[in-house]
């Protein structure tokens, strides 16, 4: 037996399905009833059933790409404020190798990385690293805030969100998995591309948002909205499945 | 001449109910609860209930500090209860007395069993619940409260804890006491639940009740959490438009 419709919005507590049902993220198993632990809307895969938050924290996961600001150089490591009730730590074994430097030489306190996290332990101890393609630190730009679950939304399909913000706002747009968003362009456009993502956090729940987003964006850049080319946009997920990660670092100095 | 009309005044009069609003005994004061009121908050919920105005603010799940009341294996909950000094008749000192330490701790202790700690590992969960107006039941309605602000904050939950009070006045069992019911009344039950399994996580008992009258507080009081629990859901519901 089931509860609940694919997409349908739920809130702790609420009864999803019977036994035959797995139980996946955002969902528990009590009495052979499956109950959901958020409040999210309900995605439906074969046989499991999870339930997608609307509002969330980052909890840091080996291998994700993420932004990052130094708040402290301790003797021989960074520690790093990453958007999480747990805060990350970069050796300077990571940066200098064996070689001996004084860590401020290399990155200060107010500092933006983008970093890998490349381990996490029991006790949630986040080791991060810079080793990999494009990884390392921001200049300039301005750092935006959103909720880590709606990342894949922002992203939008192969990219096709962000990549319209690119091209419209003529920004470079790096986005991390847990949540922070880094911007840098002409400050004027800074700004567009700051209303735009957090206008897309407000309404990630709902379905048809890439229109809106264009709509928004010519509006915000005194552009004439074209008319809309017969393009069979497929009536978009409401949250899309895991939306690739965002790779692009050629936009990095260091 | 300003005449300030009280409850007690208004009770002289009516005939209908000896409650002195007007209420029938199982009926709860007037309520309304809104999620997300507060725009730097992860999670915030506003109630009212009768004369009580309440809101609440939830930080976290995030970086506990304070290393001795840290947690291995789970989150710590911390909950502070405040009344603000314009908030009752007298003006209350501000700061924190004996009443609300204990309001704060049987809190955070009726939320505890609701919320998944266990998925935080040393990190802290932080519940600030402001009573702006009280008028009797306040510990409920901030509870109450404090659960749609959990939820809006996005922390994982088994369920929805509400709260409602039951007590005895003038000779007769009622539901939901208020300020004068509770000062000049014989007995005052708090109850929490998590409306789903009926599981009873607060129940606290002040003045004398026969076990029968007990019993019949007790159900009234759970009666009265089911109705506030469908206020609970709407409020989050709500809070994304659809």
């Amino acid at each position: 037996m089931i509860f609940i419709e694919d997409k349908q919005m739920v809130i702790p507590g609420d009864v999803l399905a019977d036994k035959e049902y797995q139980s996946g993220r955002g969902t528990f198993k009590e009495d052979d009833k499956i109950c959901s632990s958020l409040v999210g809307l309900v995605a439906i895969r074969d046989k499991k059933i999870s339930v997608i938050p609307l509002q969330s924290k980052y909890i840091p996961k080996r291998g994700d790409v993420i932004i990052g600001e130094i708040t402290d150089t301790r003797f021989s490591m960074w520690n790093l404020d990453i958007n999480s009730p747990y805060s990350g730590i970069l050796p300077a074994s990571d940066v200098f190798g064996k070689e001996k430097r004084d860590l401020n030489k290399a990155f200060n306190v107010g500092d933006v990385l983008f970093l890998r996290v490349v381990d996490v332990d029991e006790v949630k101890k986040v080791k991060l690293g810079l080793k990999g393609r494009g990884l390392g630190k921001f200049r300039d730009g301005i750092l935006i805030y959103i909720t880590p679950t709606k990342v894949p939304r922002l992203i939008g399909k192969k990219g096709s969100m962000i990549n319209m913000i690119k091209d419209e706002t003529k920004c470079e747009v790096v986005v991390g998995q847990n949540g922070v968003i880094w911007v840098k362009g002409d400050p004027s456009m800074e700004r567009v591309a700051e209303k735009v993502i957090n206008m897309i956090e407000e309404q990630a729940h709902t379905s048809g948002l890439t229109d809106r987003v264009r709509n928004m964006l010519f509006e915000l850049l005194g552009k004439e909205i074209p008319e809309k080319e017969e393009k069979p946009e497929t009536t978009e997920k409401a949250t899309d499945e895991e939306g690739e990660e965002e790779e692009n670092g050629e936009d990095l100095i260091q | 001449m300003i005449t300030i009309i009280t409850n007690k005044i208004l009770g002289k009069n009516s005939t209908s109910s000896k409650r002195a609003d007007g209420r029938a005994s199982d009926e709860l004061r007037p309520f309304k609860i809104e999620a997300g009121v507060l725009e730097r908050a992860d999670g915030s919920a506003y109630l009212e209930l009768g004369g009580n105005k309440v809101i609440v603010a939830v930080y976290g799940p995030r970086e506990l500090h304070i290393r001795r009341l840290m947690q291995p294996d789970r989150a710590v909950l911390r909950c502070r209860y405040n009344m603000a000094p314009f908030s009752v008749d007298d003006r209350k000192r501000p700061g924190p007395d004996r009443r609300s330490v204990e309001i704060s701790k049987i809190t955070s202790e009726a939320l505890m069993p609701a919320v998944f700690l266990e998925k935080f590992p040393r990190s802290t969960i932080d519940v600030f619940i402001e009573v702006l107006e009280a008028e009797g039941g306040t510990r409920c309605a901030g509870i109450t409260a404090a659960s749609v602000a959990l939820a809006d904050a996005g922390v994982p939950m088994r369920d929805l804890v509400v709260a409602c009070a039951a007590g005895k006045f003038e000779g007769e069992v009622v539901l939901d006491l208020s300020e004068v019911e509770d000062k000049d009344g014989e007995a005052d039950v708090p109850v929490a639940i998590m409306p789903r399994t009926g599981e009873i996580t607060l129940l606290q008992s002040d003045g004398n009740l026969t076990p029968e009258e007990f019993g019949k507080a007790l159900n009234l009081a759970i009666e009265g959490c089911m109705k506030l629990s469908e206020a609970q859901k709407e409020a989050i519901i709500k809070r994304y438009g659809d």
